[in-house]
């Protein structure tokens, strides 16, 4: 045997690892074919960006679409014998910007593309179209921009911006790249998964030079983007814009709903701002504006502003306190102005004429009453197990927790409850006196104007409210069934039934007259809601007609003093343009517009 | 006990050390593969081939740890059970089995018997020889041996994976080497040549060929009842091998394995299919030159053209990014690790460990052999993966226990004395 077994098997390892490496050598090195190969095959991956959903208003007006604009892009190895100077002529930019947008794109990457001249307007691209062809390297993508034709619903719609490098690091989906659009704020956020649509990919053959030579293998490879589907809100775009316009020079909001279904018809944030200014080029620039107004635009007043809720509040205290039976409609009190103060009427007065002239004392009484129902003689633990049922109640009627509505960025308000105070007094430290400031909704209670606009809904309905919503159909599909959840409040109809005609009496004689509309039953309430840093605020919460109620809706006005002005005549007007499609009082409407209502 | 006081000792650094090099090599490309400059970021995270790769890694970390930390010899006692076990697995595979590429080979939970079964089917030829003192010339060993490769090769070949069931054909390299006679090899590779021809050749032609080549050589020979008997018994036994391969292509083999074997022979039977595979993946090593693209630099490697991009066709990204420098580095690694098995397999005085030693080396011979002939069109595109670079952590594992278990032999080589040392002894006593 000239070898042994084993090295024999050794020599043929190494013989057939040097015959792969041989066959590798012709491959790689000494053969063309496969390099030209793949040159004829380089396959360059161009993105398609899916277009934004529409988002349409109640009638299918437009609220927000797409523009087209365009990228200059660069792809730095490609470029070759450029001029750079007749560059920067034909295309309108200093040789500065050239080269220092140049050397970004770089050192981004050499090979892969990159935007170069960001946004150019369609006029501007009409202009130098003609001269990209004659330069190597650059191309132009197509993106689009969101418009907002309306110039109204800013903090609703929201706005669509580059996604931010927090945000691309917390998507677990992977879809986000670096210079995407996402949606930020409003509709544009919460939606944002429906509106983006899916991006797409052409694969695009290129030659040796450069030059495409049409899409790879037919384009079996390619992916076409799916557009964003398109959003119909419950928005009445003429409600929202006389709203809006009533709203000038005011700060506050309206929130403004179909009651049977929580559709919301109008969402008004003051001061508002142009949605348009938080698109395209000048974005940074405008936003930072925006964001250093003292009056804050951006901050969405009707689900983030929260206030004590004020004299309203005396309806949810009537309502509880007959569910409870602790009072019958028939109970009166004196008007003792040493309880608190008040306003001049007759007294004693009962149920329906302390809510008609809002009687500070008489609910101090009926606070008192459902707080403490003598269930335990411990005074300290009878207030407590009054509270605690009280919350419940307040819980019931959506306070202290968000509604829901498809927006983000609701706040919850807040309801005090028996843990609250024990961290505030200590255990043992509190009872009915402590608290007593919680009797006309003043105290530590916070409330949205959307919880408010919602609780004049439930009015409205006796007793049921459904979560309010913005959107009531994605692309074909109706979302209506899961977002419009009844919730029964679990008092009774006849109670309702008393509020709503004390409502009624309200508006035709006491307070809320300014909301009077000739032909139309109207129920209000309003308030003057105890601001420590200033003037009060105005309040006013309504619906209309009293037997078919057709819309509920809550205005706040900072600042405006009392209720029974500014709120109270804004609500009147809004209910009047939708009910009946036009304002006659133009005097009210003046006084609105004209807006000195501390005098 | 004593073992577990310095479970490092006396291993084998220069082998680990080449293994090593492999799988952090093979990760990179893995990485690089994933990496898609369109629809994600190409970062590293745990829903990607990448990120799960790492997993396996470090769980073959564990392994190492973990199997240096028994004696040798209880592997060499678990031998029968862990193949009956595995054996069990493969079974269970055609029971529950989910089929993932057309194979059958996967159960729900992750995990590749098949895998195993190479192991398992190594300890179990390196126990019966060692215990039975086997001589190859006897048919009895020979037929025993055959039963222990037949069994996983049936139970694979019925997952449809007949890719991997032609690996345990690896095995006659370990019977060359304990005494199988080289007639019985030329024959195996006789046969082997026929069958490609079928593939080649219309068999008509095939059967014609044979006939004429035996009338020609009966006429030129010196005739003798002998030699024409024997010249007809190897007539009749081509034709029934050339016949019976047809048969079993046409009938047996599902279409996409038959695509697979015909495109061996011509790539461009199936242009778009398997055979665009081949040329595809030509194109990607052939454009990597002699120094590459560099590393993610690779474009005819991305966007999933070549499907099996990070298991079988791993390959091609090397030879993209790396060119032939990196290629040859890679080959010269693989040469040398299984030339240091080979190494470490003579120095055992167990035969058990010298028989195991010579599995294994051939086990990965044979897959990186089909696996890079089969990048450059050399060998039929049959799925089976690059030892230690190929994404899959059923294959890292068991190709790394395979390993370590040698190593672990070899670290307590010299607490054994071999059977014919052990005989020598008693003549002195």
């Amino acid at each position: 045997v000239l070898f042994h077994r084993g090295h024999i098997i050794h020599i043929v390892f190494i013989l057939v690892g040097l015959v792969l490496l041989a066959k590798l050598f012709f491959i790689q090195v000494l053969s063309d074919e496969y390099k030209i190969a793949a040159e004829r095959n380089i396959i360059q991956p161009v993105v398609e960006y899916p277009y934004r959903g529409v988002i349409y208003d109640r009638n299918g007006g437009f609220l927000a679409y797409n523009v087209p604009i365009y990228d200059l892009m660069v792809i730095p190895k490609e470029v070759k014998h450029l001029d750079s100077l007749a560059f920067c002529q034909n295309f309108g930019i200093s040789l500065e910007t050239f080269n220092s947008a140049f050397k970004k794109a770089k050192a981004y990457s050499c090979v892969k593309p990159s935007v170069f001249i960001k946004n150019v307007s369609q006029e501007t691209w009409a202009k130098i179209q003609d001269y990209v062809a004659e330069y190597p390297g650059f191309f132009v993508q197509a993106r689009t921009v969101r418009k907002y034709p309306t110039l109204m619903l800013a903090n609703t719609l929201g706005y669509v911006g580059e996604i931010g490098s927090q945000q691309l690091a917390a998507d677990t989906s992977h879809y986000y790249k670096q210079g995407d659009m996402i949606g930020i704020s409003g509709l544009e956020k919460s939606y944002e998964k429906v509106l983006r649509g899916e991006r797409g990919v052409k694969y695009q053959v290129r030659d040796a030079q450069g030059i495409a030579k049409g899409s790879f293998k037919g384009g079996v490879f390619d992916r076409a983007s799916i557009p964003g589907e398109d959003l119909k809100t419950t928005i009445d775009a003429a409600l929202q814009m006389y709203g809006e316009q009533l709203m000038k020079n005011k700060i506050g909001s309206i929130v403004a709903m179909v009651p049977q279904t929580g559709e919301i018809l109008a969402l008004i944030s003051s001061p508002a701002y142009d949605p348009n200014l938080l698109t395209g080029k000048d974005f940074s620039n405008h936003f930072a504006t925006l964001e250093r107004d003292a009056l804050a635009p951006l901050f969405h007043r009707p689900i983030m502003a929260m206030y004590p809720p004020g004299s309203i509040f005396k309806l949810h205290q009537a309502l509880i306190a007959l569910q409870e039976k602790v009072i019958c409609t028939g109970t009166s009190y004196t008007c003792d102005k040493k309880l608190l103060n008040c306003h001049a009427h007759t007294s004693p007065l009962n149920l329906h004429k302390a809510i008609k002239y809002s009687c500070n004392p008489y609910f101090y009484h009926v606070f008192r009453k459902i707080v403490n129902q003598k269930v335990s003689n411990d005074s300290y633990e009878d207030t407590r197990l009054g509270l605690e049922k009280w919350c419940g109640y307040l819980k019931r009627f959506g306070l202290g927790a968000k509604l829901g509505i498809d927006l983000p960025g609701e706040k919850s308000g807040y309801v005090p409850d028996a843990q609250f105070y024990d961290r505030c007094y200590g255990k043992r430290g509190w009872k009915a006196s402590t608290i007593r400031s919680l009797d006309i909704g003043q105290g530590e209670l916070l409330v949205t104007p959307l919880q408010m606009a919602n609780f004049a809904a439930t009015v409205a309905n006796r007793g049921y409210y459904c979560t309010p919503y913005l959107v009531s159909q994605i692309g074909e599909q109706s979302v209506l069934p899961k977002e419009a959840e009844r919730h029964e409040v679990a008092i009774d109809r006849a109670h309702f039934e008393f509020i709503t005609h004390a409502m009624q009496e309200v508006v035709e004689g006491g307070t809320a007259w300014r909301t009077r509309i000739e032909g139309v039953v109207v129920c209000a309430k309003t308030g003057t809601v105890e601001n420590p840093h200033g003037e009060d605020h105005s309040v006013c919460i309504a619906f209309a007609p009293r037997d078919n109620p057709q819309i509920a809706l809550s205005v706040y006005v900072e600042n405006a003093g009392w209720g029974a002005r500014a709120s109270a005549s804004i609500a009147g007007l809004l209910i009047e343009k939708y009910l009946n499609g036009v304002v006659s009082r133009f005097r009210l409407q003046d006084y609105v517009l004209k807006g000195d209502f501390l005098h | 006990l004593k073992a577990a006081s310095n479970i490092f000792s006396h291993i084998d650094w220069l082998l680990l050390g080449l293994y090593a090099l492999l799988i952090v090599f093979g990760w990179f490309n893995i990485y690089s593969v994933g990496y898609e400059p369109v629809f994600n970021q190409g970062a590293c995270h745990l829903s990607d081939n990448a990120g799960k790769q790492l997993l396996w890694i470090t769980t073959t970390l564990f392994i190492f740890f973990g199997s240096l930390f028994f004696e040798a010899r209880f592997y060499q006692s678990l031998a029968y059970f862990f193949y009956a076990f595995s054996m069990l697995l493969l079974l269970g595979t055609l029971i529950w089995g989910v089929s993932i590429g057309g194979h059958r080979a996967w159960f729900p939970w992750g995990g590749q018997p098949s895998e195993v079964a190479k192991l398992a089917c190594v300890m179990a030829i390196a126990r019966y020889v060692d215990g039975s003192n086997v001589q190859f010339t006897r048919l009895r060993p020979q037929l025993v041996l055959l039963g222990f490769i037949l069994l996983p090769v049936v139970i694979i070949a019925l997952q449809g994976d007949v890719g991997s069931s032609l690996v345990f054909g690896a095995f006659v390299v370990v019977f060359y080497r304990e005494g199988l006679s080289p007639w019985l090899l030329l024959v195996g590779i006789f046969i082997g040549t026929i069958s490609i021809m079928t593939l080649l050749i219309p068999h008509i032609y095939l059967i014609v060929g044979t006939i004429s080549f035996a009338l020609i050589s009966t006429g030129v020979v010196r005739r003798t009842p002998k030699k024409i008997v024997l010249v007809v018994l190897i007539t009749l036994g081509t034709l029934a091998l050339i016949e019976g391969f047809h048969l079993f292509v046409e009938k047996v083999l599902k279409p996409h394995q038959q695509s697979r074997i015909r495109a061996l022979v011509d790539p461009n039977i199936d242009p778009l299919g398997i055979g665009w595979n081949v040329t595809q993946s030509k194109i990607a090593i052939g454009s990597g030159g002699l120094w590459g693209k560099g590393f993610l630099q690779g474009s005819q490697t991305k966007y999933g053209f070549v499907p099996e991009q990070s298991t079988d066709f791993i390959f091609c990204t090397i030879g993209e990014e790396y060119g032939w420098i990196g290629v040859l580095l890679v080959i010269s690694t693989f040469l040398g690790l299984m030339s240091r098995i080979l190494y470490i397999s003579e120095r055992q005085r167990l035969r058990f460990a010298r028989v195991y030693g010579y599995g294994i080396a051939s086990i990965l011979f044979f897959h990186f052999a089909i696996n890079i002939g089969m990048t450059i069109g050399l060998v039929p595109v049959i799925g089976i993966p690059l030892p230690f670079i190929s994404y899959g952590g059923s294959s890292l594992c068991s190709f790394s226990l395979m390993l370590f278990i040698l190593l672990k032999f070899d670290a307590e080589r010299k607490n054994y004395c071999s059977w014919r040392q052990a005989s020598s002894l008693d003549q002195f006593n």
